[in-house]
């Protein structure tokens, strides 16, 4: 009946896992008591769950990315923990069992839940707005992919209270993730959570593709488009070209783990290498998947903040859509000593080395842009000088990496665990941030306290300095990665700085909290009222803040690039345009019932409780019929309504 | 700060460029519609190529089991082949008949559809059903494990394709050819055609390369 699950799967003997799963439990059992208690269900179910605004499923994406954070930063000074105390006679205070799931748990839940969801939410958010259209092109397939996102961030944390989870780190790599090795449910939590998320990836790809090639203002031709915009295409093209394949390799394992065939076993002639392939002709375009948006970021901060046009536009966006090519040719160097031989090794080496050009064109654009500017500091900005440096560090030692002998002395030790975190950290992390701290009001409607943001930077750029050189360090002392426990006394030190960075990071997420806090607090006197708090250039500027449902009241007509910069030195006087009916998409509970039924059938695959997976997918299909026979999908706004708003908004600005 | 304005001039925008791709504003539906489709179907055409791949590096792994030579039978594949290749010419003739308007001839060409790609799946299953009762199932080898995996994917892909035809004439037949569904029926028969494509491969790959 309940397939494999038992009382056993609650993991009774393991305090510290106990312990945070019923804080966790706990925690969201007092959430969902609140907003009972308040009765805000018929509203979080009509503006939030049941949304499909592109604005609304950015904001929720970002939630869930932050949220996530959370737990894999939780994970993160676990670890960092466990390697300052178990050195030498110390066992330390994490059971190897524990430990691998730790760190299996925080890469996983990095990647896919942290990162995806915070740069997949700020494309949501900001790209229908810089293109000057109301929504993307498939509103509620957007909403589809939001809640298939939670359901696997959801399946992931319930490993935690219920059953255990995957060994076997990120990539999940057979033999070991076999059912031989793993007979348990850890992999299978692993496999069905990022298969179900995949989906959702893959159809955001889908979506945003057709919006950015398909729907534009009038006159925003390809070389008018802000960089973000370029940056969230060719990220967007990866996910399509990329995400089938992870799809596809999980699909042979899961094969192999449910009905027993052979594509990664040992016996009947399974090969291993080819998972590894696979995984990485995914996972390295998803490197790029990553930093590509964030690039995009950068690109909008350093213009907007330095008063200028971003340097050579053309080149920047040359050099995107090189990256974007030259990521699927350089997948075999995250396994040089696997043994294809010294030819492929070396073109492997010289691709790797090659995609440091464009990158370097990049980092000379930003600079060129802020040279002879007048630069604000703002939060946002320094987040992108905080990253230029770190950056060009974590690029040089991915090129040092690159060099095939030296991989060899290199691979599976700290110093790569520091150059990833270098280029992530560095890169994707501080480029949300600044994005956050951008188009925060733009969002709500008030800008965040600078303060406790230049606090939280600087927090956040000294504590990553302080944790991962000590690893580049220790990796050329010969330090492994995933280490339970430290042989080796004379590492100590080294590892207690990197135990003091995790700390210092962590005040930085505290700036970060009190910075939300205050804000909302002194929310009144923060209020953006032109819409318009940076001088920005791009369009997302032009409507109020937060936008109103439909984003533009008329569809703007863009005539160069920057085009909301090139609007206000025209400074043609305001007209009163001709309002018309607006068209937008209706509410659907599709893509949160669908996910519903999604969570249900993965959990029912993981715990082998075939009733429950068949009633799961039947229900899962009806709701997509159902919605495949529907009709009225557009609601109109009346043109009078939509007059009024403008009007108010007019009135509010003038008094300025 | 000069107050910003946004440019109504709807008059002014250049009318020589193509909608969507140039600077003529957003695409008409249908167009955004199909667009979206076709990249879907080219994110499904990289799955298949990741099996397609997976079975090139496992198809000589046979662990001491039967080789394709052993199982294929010619004869059965190419009438396999027929059925699809004729049920994606039906199909288009449908498609045509939608677009004109003429319900009756499309009901016509896609019950043709139907039994043909019908077809096509009971004359797999019954090829897949013979070689599980030889010991020849997916677990057998690895080889068998690519096999079983790449042509079945393919086959579930023409499975939910008639769930989806028949589902489609449902809305035919209750709400007629109007807008929304033509726009539906474009996607399916894009899907449709796409699994001739994909079937070219299997054919090609699976079956011609690996009966000598």
């Amino acid at each position: 009946m309940l397939g494999r699950l038992s009382w056993s799967a609650i993991p009774f003997e393991e305090p510290i896992a106990l312990v945070t799963g019923l804080v966790v439990v706990f925690i969201v059992l007092a959430v969902l008591a609140l907003v009972t208690l308040k009765g805000w269900w018929p509203y979080l179910w009509r503006e939030w769950l049941t949304s499909v605004d592109h604005k609304r499923l950015g904001i929720m994406y970002v939630v869930l990315g932050l949220v996530m954070l959370l737990r894999g930063y939780s994970d993160a000074i676990m670890m960092r923990t466990q390697q300052a105390i178990a050195i030498g006679d110390t066992p330390g205070y994490l059971p190897p069992e524990h430990y691998n799931q730790i760190f299996s748990a925080h890469g996983t839940i990095m990647i896919f839940f942290v990162a995806m969801p915070l740069v997949i939410g700020l494309m949501n958010f900001v790209v229908p707005l810089q293109l000057g259209v109301r929504d993307v092109a498939f509103p509620v397939l957007n909403s589809v992919s939001f809640w298939l996102t939670a359901t696997g961030a959801l399946l992931i944390n319930l490993s935690l209270v219920i059953g255990n989870f995957a060994r076997t780190s990120w990539w999940n790599y057979p033999p070991l993730s076999e059912l031989a090795y793993s007979p348990d449910v850890g992999v299978d939590y692993y496999l069905w959570s990022l298969q179900i998320s995949g989906i959702g990836s893959l159809l955001t790809g889908v979506n945003f593709v057709t919006t950015i090639l398909k729907l534009r203002a009038p006159g925003m031709t390809y070389f008018r488009m802000p960089v973000f915009c370029w940056t969230a295409l060719a990220a967007n093209l990866l996910i399509v070209a990329a995400f089938p394949v992870l799809t596809a390799a999980f699909m042979m394992l899961l094969l192999d783990r449910y009905l027993g065939m052979h594509f990664f076993t040992n016996d009947a002639g399974g090969n291993q290498m080819m998972y590894v392939n696979l995984f990485w002709a995914w996972g390295h375009p998803e490197v790029y998947i990553l930093i590509l948006p964030a690039f995009g970021i950068y690109s909008e901060v350093v213009a907007t903040f330095s008063g200028k046009g971003l340097f050579s536009y053309r080149s920047m966006v040359l050099a995107t859509l090189g990256i974007c090519i030259l990521s699927f040719m350089v997948w075999l160097h995250h396994f040089f000593t696997m043994g294809a031989g010294a030819n492929v090794n070396a073109a492997f080496g010289i691709m790797s080395s090659i995609i440091a050009v464009p990158t370097g064109v990049k980092i000379f654009n930003w600079l060129f842009t802020m040279f002879r500017g007048r630069i604000v500091f703002t939060t946002p900005i320094l987040y992108a000088i905080g990253f230029m440096v770190t950056f060009v560090i974590g690029g040089m030692t991915g090129v040092l990496l690159a060099v095939p002998p030296v991989d060899f002395v290199l691979h599976n030790s700290a110093f790569l665990v520091a150059h990833f975190h270098n280029v992530i950290i560095g890169g994707v992390v501080f480029g949300v941030f600044a994005g956050y701290n951008y188009w925060f009001p733009k969002a709500f409607g008030f800008t965040l306290d600078e303060r406790f943001g230049k606090a939280g930077f600087w927090c956040w750029l000294v504590g990553f300095y302080l944790a991962f050189t000590p690893l580049y360090v220790l990796g050329l002392k010969g330090m492994t990665r995933r280490l339970q426990h430290i042989p080796d006394p004379s590492w100590e030190p080294w590892l207690l700085v990197a135990e003091v960075g995790a700390v210092v990071i962590f005040c930085g997420v505290l700036c970060q909290i009190a910075q939300l806090y205050v804000s909302i607090r002194t929310r009144e006197r923060r209020r953006d009222l032109t819409g318009d708090p940076w001088n920005g250039r791009t369009l997302e500027w032009a409507t109020s803040s937060p936008p109103p449902v439909y984003n533009f009241a008329v569809l703007p007509h863009v005539e160069t690039i920057d085009a909301f910069w090139h609007m206000k030195r025209t400074g043609r006087p305001p007209v009163a345009p001709a309002y018309e009916t607006i068209e937008m998409p209706r509410n659907s509970p599709t893509g949160f019932v669908t996910a519903f039924f999604a969570t249900v059938t993965g959990f029912a695959l993981i715990w082998h409780i075939w009733w429950l997976v068949i009633l799961g997918l039947l229900a899962a299909t009806v709701t997509v019929l159902v919605f495949g026979w529907s009709e009225h999908r557009e609601h109109e706004i009346p043109a009078g309504e939509i007059a009024q708003r403008e009007r108010a908004r007019s009135a509010l600005r003038q008094p300025t | 700060m000069t107050t910003a304005t946004i440019d109504t001039g709807a008059s002014s925008a250049p009318t020589d460029v193509a909608r969507g791709r140039g600077g003529g504003g957003p695409a008409p539906k249908r167009i955004v519609v199909a667009y979206g489709f076709w990249i879907f179907i080219l994110s499904d055409i990289v799955l298949f190529s990741a099996l397609f791949a997976a079975y090139a590096v496992l198809a000589r792994n046979t662990a001491g089991g039967p080789t394709g030579a052993e199982l294929f039978n010619l004869r059965n594949v190419f009438i396999e082949t027929m059925c699809l290749l004729l049920s994606s010419y039906t199909c288009g003739l449908g498609a045509l008949s939608a677009e004109r308007r003429q319900p009756a001839r499309f009901l016509v060409f896609a019950g043709l559809t139907f039994v043909l790609g019908a077809a096509f799946l009971v004359i797999e299953s019954l090829e897949f059903a013979g070689m599980v009762a030889k010991g020849a199932g997916p677990s057998r080898s690895a080889f068998l494990s690519a096999f079983f995996t790449l042509v079945g994917t393919h086959g579930a892909h023409v499975a939910s394709g008639l769930l989806w035809l028949a589902y489609m004439v449902a809305q035919v037949v209750a709400k007629g050819l109007r807008a929304a569904v033509l726009r539906r029926l474009l996607c399916w028969s894009l899907f449709w055609h796409a699994l001739d494509i994909v079937w070219i491969g299997v054919l090609t790959l699976v079956y011609l390369m690996g009966a000598r």
